[in-house]
């Protein structure tokens, strides 16, 4: 998965990119929060969460005095917002605000270019503006032969209709976003709202950050805000290892070669009653060490119940998936069933290897899916609540 | 007759001493492939299987004539070896590299419009004219030569798909991996409009998944340009979660954009039927191709 900053995190991000963000601090507990409020004067007060909404959810408070702001962060920390853990608040001085404006960056795949979208529709979520007046949208693609040209940005923050009097600054801070975009290998950069106080000052209130999943080996700084980031353990366990999964809901564990298919195993679980526990592909690996690897990451869920295994094997063979799958159990102790579906290279020897053991093997996906989801729904029956 | 590669085609294998380079560039050969030449720089004049090594791709290419090239570069540096490619002559690149950042793929596909030349991924299987030529790292014995066309951003699927035509007693004409990233070279779209050009090709399926809008693109395309081959598809990902990258790094829903439901719908408006299952859509498929009555 992209890395995502969390707001504290993207704004010192900006920041270090020469963007003008409000004066303030990120905080974990009450007192600190006051002690904030102390040196700032009047406050907001944010939690710090993965999701938008945070205002009406009551994540965003203005606090007018540092006890205001103790009670604020007491509210906020430990606490869920929209089912998310805070961890953190960001105690921020509070914007006499003018104008809110949108800005956001990222790569438009159609046009396989970098796309910059200004709108004067600030502090809305963007999603709404798109669908109600996408004509307050003012885009443009940047070649990334030769890079920003400062007309264009002229021409932009003039086709969005941006208080005349603030443009100069607007631009200069989209050159600098692009630029830390650039730099930081990004696939998301907003901030909204952009804001242009009572002064005449354009700042950055807000601010979402997402980094290239592909590029974070060249990203070791910001690599290293990971750890803080929200992430369920297990993903970042396996993340760690280098193994492709996604927690999901259900109480099916799966595991296939090949994203496409693993998809579609999750597809055909979901099309049958089941509920898949985990996206995971196997990759191209056969190799006893790499179903061992991430047959654990996935029994590391403790809603799994049931393990499927989708296989179609080209230029793996299934008698070696069938090898690695048995030896991996053999040393492990899984109490949960486990549904094998071979098919292709060498499928009747990987099925006829399974037999005798208490792996199930299974000839098609279908046949798998029904398998795993009758003998999961067994188990189930035999739960007292 | 096929599309894009054929048994004149006359292919240099860009990373042909690592460990990919070395077992695929056998495994091309094996098929039938004109392999002619590789590149590992620091490497050249050496051989890998009877193959001549060269240090740089413009060197492979003026010794060796070749027009199409195949990338096992890792991915920190794939994204040049494709601009190296372009810049050398290639026509057709195909990168099999998964990994590699989305900004180096804006410059790279930014480049090779500059320079004319055709991608085929990254992160795909490649792609393979039966019976004539293999520019991939598919599975060989699962494709037999026919008459359907095929498009698919999953590698397994697509070997999946074609076991089931073949076990259904057809073939593929060619079967193009366009690959699982968000920046791409060639789009269901663009293999639509050679195939239409493609006497071969009778019947086209699309084997797409959640994420981008390349499908919806296609759909309407079909549509508005009233093609004149029937078209059958698949969506993968139809029970994903919204905001999850599934395995793929350009299969995933962003907000609006990327719904499994947009896509079958633009399918279904567009007169492509969706199957629900691989199986079925070969089913469609190979109802397509029998003669009305």
């Amino acid at each position: 998965m992209d890395l995502k900053l969390y707001e504290f995190q993207a704004k010192k991000v900006f920041a270090q990119g020469g963007i003008p963000v409000p004066q303030g601090e990120v905080v974990q507990n009450a007192d600190a929060a006051a002690r904030v409020a102390q040196e700032i004067g009047r406050v907001v007060v944010k939690a710090q969460v993965h999701v938008g909404g945070r205002g009406k959810a009551g994540g965003i408070k203005l606090a007018n005095t540092p006890q205001e702001a103790r009670e604020c962060a007491e509210g906020m920390l430990g606490k869920p917002l929209k089912g998310f853990a805070v961890n953190y608040v960001l105690v921020e001085q509070a914007l006499d605000i003018a104008q809110e404006y949108y800005l956001g960056i990222t790569v438009d795949r159609d046009a396989r270019r970098v796309i910059i979208m200004v709108s004067s529709m600030g502090g809305i979520d963007i999603e709404e503006v798109a669908a109600t007046t996408p004509e307050k949208i003012a885009k443009m693609h940047v070649d990334p032969a030769w890079g920003l040209f400062d007309y264009q940005l002229r021409d932009l923050v003039e086709q969005a209709g941006l208080e005349r009097k603030a443009q100069r600054q607007i631009i200069d801070v989209i050159r600098a976003l692009y630029n830390v975009f650039q730099y930081s290998d990004a696939s998301l950069a907003e901030i909204n709202p952009l804001v242009v106080t009572g002064g005449g000052k354009v700042i950055a209130a807000d601010g979402k950050f997402d980094v290239d999943d592909n590029a974070l080996y060249r990203q070791k700084e910001l690599l290293k805000l990971r750890e803080v980031s929200e992430t369920d353990p297990v993903e970042a366990y396996a993340a760690s290892k280098g193994v492709a999964y996604v927690k999901l809901d259900g109480d099916i564990g799966v595991i296939g070669n090949g994203a496409g298919l693993v998809m579609t195993t999750l597809d055909i679980l979901a099309r049958n009653g089941g509920k898949a526990a985990n996206f995971c592909d196997l990759g191209g690996g056969a190799k006893a060490d790499t179903v061992r690897q991430d047959l654990e990451i996935v029994l590391m869920n403790p809603k799994v119940r049931g393990v499927l295994f989708n296989i179609f094997g080209g230029i793996v063979r299934c008698d070696e998936v069938a090898r690695g799958i048995l030896e991996a159990t053999r040393t492990m102790d899984i109490k949960a069933p486990i549904v094998v579906r071979l098919s292709g290279t060498k499928a009747e020897e990987g099925r006829e290897m399974l037999k005798g053991t208490n792996l199930i093997p299974a000839e098609t996906a279908q046949e798998a899916a029904k398998k795993i989801i009758e003998l999961v729904g067994d188990r189930g029956r035999g739960i007292v609540e | 007759m096929s599309i894009l590669i054929n048994r004149d085609t006359r292919v240099v294998v860009q990373g042909v001493t690592g460990r990919e380079g070395a077992f695929h560039t056998q495994k091309m050969l094996e098929y039938g492939t004109r392999v002619v030449g590789g590149v590992t720089p620091g490497k050249g004049g050496s051989e890998q299987d009877s193959v001549p090594v060269f240090d740089s791709v413009k060197e492979a290419v003026e010794k060796t004539k070749a027009d199409t090239s195949i990338i096992f570069v890792p991915a920190p540096f794939a994204a040049d070896a494709i601009a190296e490619a372009a810049d050398a002559g290639v026509k057709l690149v195909v990168c099999i590299t998964d990994g590699v950042p989305t900004l180096d793929m804006v410059r790279a596909a930014g480049y090779l419009k500059s320079k004319g030349a055709a991608l085929i991924g990254p992160n795909c299987p490649g792609l393979i004219s039966p019976g004539e030529c293999k520019v991939g790292i598919m599975p060989a014995e699962v494709y037999r030569e026919g008459p359907m066309g095929v498009i698919s951003r999953s590698g397994t699927l697509t070997y999946e798909t074609c076991d089931h035509i073949t076990n259904a007693g057809s073939g593929v004409s060619t079967c193009i991996g366009v690959g699982g990233d968000p920046i791409i070279g060639i789009k269901f779209i663009d293999a639509l409009k050679l195939f239409r050009d493609d006497p071969e090709t009778k019947v086209v399926i699309i084997i797409g998944e959640i994420g981008g809008s390349d499908e919806e693109t296609a759909a309407a395309y079909i549509k508005e340009s009233n093609y004149p081959k029937p078209v059958v598809a698949f969506i993968s990902g139809r029970s994903a979660p919204p905001g999850k990258r599934m395995g793929h790094a350009g299969a995933i829903i962003s907000g609006n954009t990327g719904t499994p439901q947009a896509k079958v719908k633009a399918f279904e408006e567009a007169g492509v039927p969706v199957g629900n299952t691989l199986e079925e859509v070969v089913q469609l498929a190979m109802a397509k191709l029998a003669p009305s009555s």
